[in-house]
């Protein structure tokens, strides 16, 4: 029996405010537990929260780059639940009227567009943090209140590798909106996967279950790729799949079941009487949306227009927004954009992935890139000697220029003296020459090197590779 | 558990309990059930009177779009937060043990 798979995801994306969603407390990481705290959001009684409005701005933004339709009516509500990570017994989220409806995000699967549709993004608080101890646990409440977003997908992914493109594509999308740092190490994005399978012959979705608070990528995919597996084999044996929350665990490589999930309507949800409806008018939405960013797909099309860049190489710059910003900035500056994206797409990526580095934190410029083409396209230094000075720029940062001149890396172009260094290299060679003569055309190459190597790799080998080939044959 | 939502005549006040992780003893629950039935009676009022052609609202005064800018204020210092709680260590507030 053949099995479809149909997921669905949950994302919450923390926004990148600077304070929390209903009052001022900031919102960095890190700080020690329950330093960034006030009245508000540990629920004190008779205090009120009042929106941020970045957070209602970065949640249409984020709406518009999906596609979705941005409500022009949009309210909170109160959903009720009890647990000692949230202060106020009810968390402030959406629940009928959402910021936004609708949309979609674009993957590509085995070379294959698909589509994966969005059903709906809310704004809601997010709630504390609990550590466990022996007999207790203890809460911080830092976290409590900072606004997180929650993009809700329809259940259009059929693979753990569709769940691990759309994440992507979806972080992609976010990080070039400048709506969130979606650093996945401070909990930025956090994900609740929903999964169901059910036999082919049968159209209705089988009985889902959701596998709560996912924080990589990785573990998305590796618990998708078991949990579809054990719902297929508890299907095989006749098992009754049970609408059960469960939870990763990943260092076993299993889901365990949890609790039975109550069901939606005993959230209680109702209107938050302490918040006034979000009432947006089309002229605000439009401003917003002809400041949106230039989105990953189109810099793609338009790097290759622009600089002609192959398809695959756009592709791979687009791919990281900070290393696309970084190549335009070297790429206005140079008369061979295509030169620039092959440092970046071969040093500069090699470079960063050996030494575990972001492109933030070397100190080489744009500009100096721009410079170090320049240098070799005006033969004033050879290819190696390039890439040594990339290496310096890379390491230092610096100006090409100011570095070839100091360390004297300037090509050895003067043919009086590489004239004088190949008939050298011939006389002390005489073995070689004989090879090549008798026709063994290798032994040339031979030759280039002891010049290059009197010229401490600094002469221009096809000048070299001439003034031999003319003294030989002649 | 199951709830009785679908009967809103009467309150299922063992359920609604249950929601709100309290523990009731029986006599409790009965005394609750007359109280909260008659709180709920005297809201029923409410569904006297004629709203046909009225647009529902999730508000009773006409205000929207109250917002603050994204500015950074100080909030309470730890000791305060922590002296406010039943039980703490000297960062966290501490609960009966959380278990799933
Ligand atoms: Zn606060």
């Amino acid at each position: 029996m053949n099995y479809l798979v149909s997921i669905g995801l949950e994302v919450h994306v923390q926004l990148r405010t600077v304070s929390k969603m209903f009052c001022g407390c900031a919102t960095g990481f890190g700080a020690p537990p329950n330093t960034h705290v006030c009245p508000v959001c540990l629920g004190y009684p008779g205090t009120l929260p009042v929106m941020n409005q970045d957070a209602i701005h970065y949640t249409v933004v984020a709406g518009l780059l999906l596609g979705s339709n941005i409500s022009d009516y949009s309210k909170f509500d109160r959903k009720s639940y009890f647990y000692p990570d949230m202060p106020k017994n009810y968390q402030i989220s959406q629940y009928d009227r959402p910021l936004c409806d609708g949309g979609s995000v674009d993957i590509e699967i085995d070379g294959l567009q698909k589509q994966i549709g969005i059903t709906r993004i809310h704004l809601e608080e997010d709630v504390g943090k609990s550590t466990h101890f022996s007999g207790k646990s203890g809460v911080d409440f830092n976290r409590a209140g900072i606004p997180l977003m929650e993009i809700v997908t329809e259940p259009d992914i059929t693979s753990a590798d569709e769940a691990m493109s759309f994440l992507v594509a979806l972080k992609q999308i976010m990080l070039y909106g400048e709506v969130s740092g979606c650093n996945l190490e401070e909990g930025n994005m956090r994900c609740d996967v929903n999964c169901s399978v059910r036999p082919e012959t049968q159209s209705r979705l089988g009985t889902k279950t959701e596998i709560k608070n996912m924080n990589t990528f990785k573990g998305v995919h590796a618990a998708l790729l078991y949990e579809i597996d054990r719902q297929v084999q508890a299907l095989e044996s006749g098992e009754q799949i049970l609408q059960e929350t469960r939870r990763w665990d990943p260092d076993a490589g299993i889901t365990i079941q949890m609790r039975v999930k109550e069901s939606e309507h005993d959230y209680r949800y109702f209107p938050e009487p302490d918040l006034m409806p979000v009432v947006l008018d089309s002229d605000k939405i439009e401003e917003w949306r002809a400041q949106l960013p230039e989105l990953p797909r189109e810099r793609r099309t338009r790097f290759v227009e622009q600089y002609g860049l192959p398809d695959y190489d756009a592709g791979i710059l687009v791919e990281d927004k900070a290393l696309a910003d970084y190549y335009e900035e070297a790429a206005k500056q140079s008369a061979n954009p295509k030169a620039i994206s092959n440092w970046m797409m071969t040093e500069m990526l090699r470079l960063l992935s050996e030494r575990g580095l972001e492109l933030g934190d070397i100190a080489m410029k744009p500009e100096s890139l721009a410079g170090l083409v320049k240098l070799t396209d005006s033969n004033t230094i050879n290819s190696s000697t390039a890439r040594e000075v990339f290496g310096i720029l890379f390491a230092e940062g610096g100006d090409p220029a100011h570095i070839v001149k100091e360390k004297g890396l300037a090509q050895v172009g003067d043919s009086d003296l590489l004239d004088k260094l190949v008939k050298q290299a011939i006389l002390d060679n005489p073995r070689s020459v004989e090879d090549y003569r008798s026709g063994k055309k290798a032994a040339a190459q031979f030759l280039v090197g002891q010049v290059m190597r009197l010229t401490k790799g600094k002469a221009n080998p096809k000048l070299v590779q001439d003034l031999l080939r003319t003294k030989l044959d002649g | 558990m199951q709830s009785d939502n679908q009967n809103v005549d009467r309150i299922d006040v063992s359920y609604v309990a249950h929601l709100a992780r309290l523990h009731l003893d029986k006599e409790e629950i009965e005394s609750f059930q007359g109280q909260l039935e008659e709180t709920l009676d005297y809201v029923r009022k409410i569904s006297e009177l004629d709203v046909e052609g009225i647009e529902p609202t999730a508000h009773a005064v006409s205000v929207q779009n109250v917002f603050r800018a994204d500015e950074e204020r100080p909030g309470l210092n730890r000791e305060q937060v922590l002296e406010n709680s039943p039980a703490h260590n000297e960062e966290q507030i501490l609960v009966p043990k959380i278990i799933e």
